[in-house]
Order: structure tokens, then C-alpha cells, then sequence
């Protein structure tokens, strides 16, 4: 599987965007409903914060597949990058109740919870890089 | 889990099958009882809304056009809850940890008070101190020599809670730190000050008063810094006096002199150290007076010492609804015979 798809984050319409490119791809890997509201709702606030904090971005949604012994698992990947102003304290994002949503459960820590594999990396001035990426079970 | 799952969606399947057929408040009581169950095990709201659907499809499997649609649109709708279903188990377990924590730390604050009365012939000693929330910023101390006299500290920590409780350890060291002085209690006030002063910020601040009595001469000698004004009973006049002591509060001045009073202690006399937890007992008609601790203790004088703070505690705690404002500490110390 070679799927990507790239999506630019400039406005909410790109948002719009980002999720439909995920949740088509969520279903051809094979996720159920609920998965795929998981995912689309991981890939909305990525692109939120982007158009929120960055302006302008890009999230990239692929399918990967890791091999352990003879099992094989399928998973989508979503990549958010951003050239912003960056992540001063990334441990306090991740913590709960931060957000500046009021504690409504979402931010970077939601995603996480959506999610199986996370991973933040930040430059001051440069930009984010978030991955994250949910196996099929 | 996955066995967990068929498991809840065939209750589930049974629920709804059943109230289909009979609309029965005995049905939604089945219900009531299953959202408990999904609540054990975790369920977020989002995979509720989901299991309806997927139980409702094998039920109708031709739903009318749109029902399956308009299930997709409600469960994007509980994503948001069941985030926040999330975040708050998380924060729930935090709760917890950090309650443990607490309760590690609150008992080793315990063990910094002194864990005995010290027995000597012809005193009675009662003491009591109940902190507020779980750590406490009162502190008392009692110590006793070779010759049967007696010291005994009562310190409390402006402010309540974990700052007043590690500022409490600091107070505990220095006194443990200056053996050759417990006797005397100016001294004493002016060591802690140094240690205090140099240790603490500019915004914390620490009353203190601090007494010895010696059995053999029946003299009791005190100094103060600042700190709440206990009382002091002589039986030949019957009557509460006040035991104050001038000194300024701890941590403020670096070189400080603290004044000793001496008192002589005839049988039936006693004294009585307490925190300003005791005297700030606010009830509805607003704080309570100092005459009526004295009007409390008169009504117990005839118990052991240890009875009478247990009563005048229990009669405070319950004028106040059985909610403490401050820390509560309260010391008495009679002299029998």
C-alpha cells in the first residue's frame, strides 16, 4: 500500500479536507465506524491547531504496515507539520486540562488517547512535527 | 476484551430486545443498570452509541432510509464527550495518585509530633491537635529531663496545608538541634528566629510560644513570638487569666530578644496553649469569643486534662458543623498535687 495523500491546512475548508482524505483511507485499511470517527476527530484537531496557531501547515495521512515475526498489522499514519512559531512546553500541552479549550478533553493529549502511537517534536521558531499513527486490530 | 465486548453487546441485545417488546419501566431499570456496567468497564460513549446501532441492524436489517446516516452524524457528535470521558478518567487517576502521595506525606508529619505524653508525678498533661485538611501547619512539642521538668512548644505556620507542613520540619530540627537549651525559653525563641529567619521566605511566618515547668520548684517559665495568647487558671481565685507573652512573630528580625515570664504553679493551677485554629472557630453568628473556650473548659475542668481537650474539641468541631477552617491544636498542663 502506497497511499498518501497530502492536504494543505490554510482554512477551515482545508480542515474539511484533511479529515475526508482520512477517513477514506481509515475505511479502505479496514477500520470500523468508531475507529474512524477516532481517527477523523485525531486528524481535526491536528489540523486545528495548525490553522489555530500556524497559519499554514499540512497534514499527510498515509497507510503503513509493520512486520513483527509473521504478524503483519496495518495502521494509518498522520503526519501534521507545521512551520509555526513552535511548542514552548511540550510537556505542558501534553498534560491534561492545559488546553486552551477549557478542559474539554481534546488538545494534543486527546489525540494521543484517540490514537496508539504519538510523537511530538518542536523547534522554537522553526515549527511542529506531530506523528501519530493507529493500528488496526 | 474482545470477549468483554461480546459479552456486553449480547446484554445489550437482550436490554433492548426486551423493552422493543414491552415498553416496562422494569426495562429501563435493565438499562439504568447496564450504563452502570459500561461504565466499569471503561466504555466511552462513542462505542455506546455504536453497540445501539450494531444491535438495532441485526435486529431491522432494513432500517428506514437515513436511520444508519443519522447514527454516524450522533456518534461524530459523541467524539467530544467521549474525549472528555477520557481526560477525566485520567484526571481521576492523577486525583488518586496525588491523594496517595499525600497520605505518605501526612503520615510522616505525624511522626515529627511526639508520639507520648511525658508521664511526671503530679502533672496532668492533655493535648490535641487536628489538622484541618490533611497536612497540618500546627505544631507542639514536648520534651522532659532527668528532673522531671517539662518543655513544652506550640508553633503554628501562617498558612495551611503542604508549605505550612515543610516548614513545620524545619521548626521540628532546630528544636531537636538545641538539647542544652530546651529549658530555657528565651533562649530557645531566639535560636529558632536565627534558624527561621534565615531559612524561610519573607512571606511566611511562624507564632510560637514555648514553656518549661519544673516539678521541683513548681515554676513555670514561658516566652512568646507573636503567637496566640493561651490562658492560665488559678484555682485559689478561680479564675482564667490570660498567658500573654510579647515577642514579635518568628522570621522577621534577625537578632531578636524574646522576654521570659515566670509564673509559680500552685496545685489545681493550669495552663493552656492552643493554636489560633482553636480561637478563629467560626460558627453562623460569626467568630466565637475567648470567653467561651474558657466557659467550655470550665465545664470539663473536672476531667483528666486529655478528657477536657477532647470535649472542648468535639464541642468546637460541632458548633462549626463539623468542618475545621484551621489546624486545632489545643494543650493543657495541671499541676495535681
Amino acid at each position: 500500500m502506497s497511499i498518501q495523500s497530502s492536504v494543505e491546512v490554510q482554512t477551515e475548508w482545508g480542515i474539511v479536507s484533511a479529515r475526508q482524505a482520512g477517513r477514506n483511507l481509515a475505511k479502505e485499511i479496514g477500520f470500523g465506524g468508531v475507529d474512524q470517527a477516532r481517527i477523523t476527530t485525531a486528524i481535526s484537531e491536528l489540523a486545528r491547531n495548525i490553522y489555530l496557531y500556524a497559519e499554514k501547515g499540512e497534514i499527510v495521512i498515509e497507510a503503513v504496515e509493520e512486520t513483527r515475526g509473521a504478524q503483519k498489522k496495518k495502521g494509518i499514519k498522520i503526519t501534521a507539520k507545521d512551520r509555526g512559531p513552535g511548542i514552548k512546553n511540550i510537556r505542558e500541552v501534553m498534560e491534561d486540562g492545559y488546553t486552551t479549550s477549557g478542559g474539554l478533553g481534546a488538545g494534543l493529549p486527546g489525540v494521543r488517547r484517540l490514537m496508539d502511537d504519538f510523537d511530538v517534536d518542536s523547534v522554537m521558531e522553526e515549527g511542529t512535527t506531530i506523528t501519530a499513527i493507529k493500528w488496526l486490530r | 476484551m474482545a470477549e468483554s465486548k461480546e459479552l456486553l453487546h449480547d446484554q445489550y441485545a437482550n436490554i433492548l430486545r426486551a423493552y422493543l417488546e414491552e415498553q416496562s419501566e422494569q426495562g429501563l431499570y435493565y438499562a439504568q443498570q447496564f450504563s452502570k456496567r459500561v461504565l466499569e468497564e471503561q466504555i466511552s460513549p462513542e462505542e455506546v452509541v455504536s453497540l445501539h446501532l450494531e444491535v438495532l441492524e441485526e435486529f431491522f436489517p432494513e432500517l428506514p432510509k437515513g436511520a444508519h446516516e443519522s447514527f454516524e452524524l450522533l456518534l461524530e457528535v459523541m467524539m467530544g464527550y467521549g474525549l472528555a470521558y477520557r481526560e477525566h478518567q485520567s484526571l481521576r487517576d492523577k486525583t488518586k495518585e496525588l491523594e496517595a502521595e499525600i497520605n505518605v506525606a501526612a503520615n510522616m508529619q505525624q511522626t515529627f509530633l511526639p508520639d507520648e505524653i511525658p508521664h511526671v508525678n503530679g502533672l496532668d498533661v492533655g493535648v490535641l491537635s487536628v489538622p484541618a485538611s490533611k497536612m497540618s501547619g500546627d505544631y507542639y512539642h514536648f520534651v522532659k529531663d532527668d528532673h522531671d521538668c517539662v518543655g513544652l512548644a506550640i508553633a503554628d505556620i501562617i498558612g495551611k496545608g503542604i508549605p505550612a507542613a515543610l516548614c513545620m520540619s524545619m521548626i521540628k530540627y532546630t528544636m531537636d538541634s538545641y538539647p542544652e537549651q530546651r529549658l530555657q525559653p528565651g533562649a530557645l525563641l531566639e535560636n529558632v528566629n536565627r534558624v527561621v529567619e534565615q531559612n524561610i521566605a519573607s512571606n511566611m511566618f511562624i507564632t510560637m510560644m514555648y514553656g518549661s515547668y519544673d516539678s521541683r520548684s513548681h515554676q513555670f517559665n514561658y516566652a512568646g513570638a507573636g503567637h496566640e495568647p493561651g490562658f492560665y487558671y488559678k484555682a485559689a481565685e478561680d479564675t482564667f487569666e490570660e498567658l500573654h507573652a510579647k515577642g514579635i512573630v518568628l522570621g522577621i528580625k534577625r537578632n531578636t530578644n524574646y522576654k521570659e515570664y515566670q509564673l509559680t504553679v500552685d496545685p489545681g493551677d493550669f495552663v493552656v496553649l492552643l493554636s489560633d485554629g482553636v480561637t478563629e472557630c467560626r460558627t453562623d453568628d460569626g467568630f466565637i469569643e475567648r470567653e467561651a473556650i474558657t466557659r467550655l473548659i470550665r465545664t470539663y475542668q473536672h476531667l483528666p486534662a486529655q478528657e477536657i481537650v477532647n470535649h472542648v474539641f468535639y464541642e468546637l468541631e460541632r458548633a462549626q458543623g463539623f468542618q475545621l477552617r484551621d489546624d486545632f491544636t489545643l494543650i493543657i498542663l495541671r499541676r495535681n498535687v
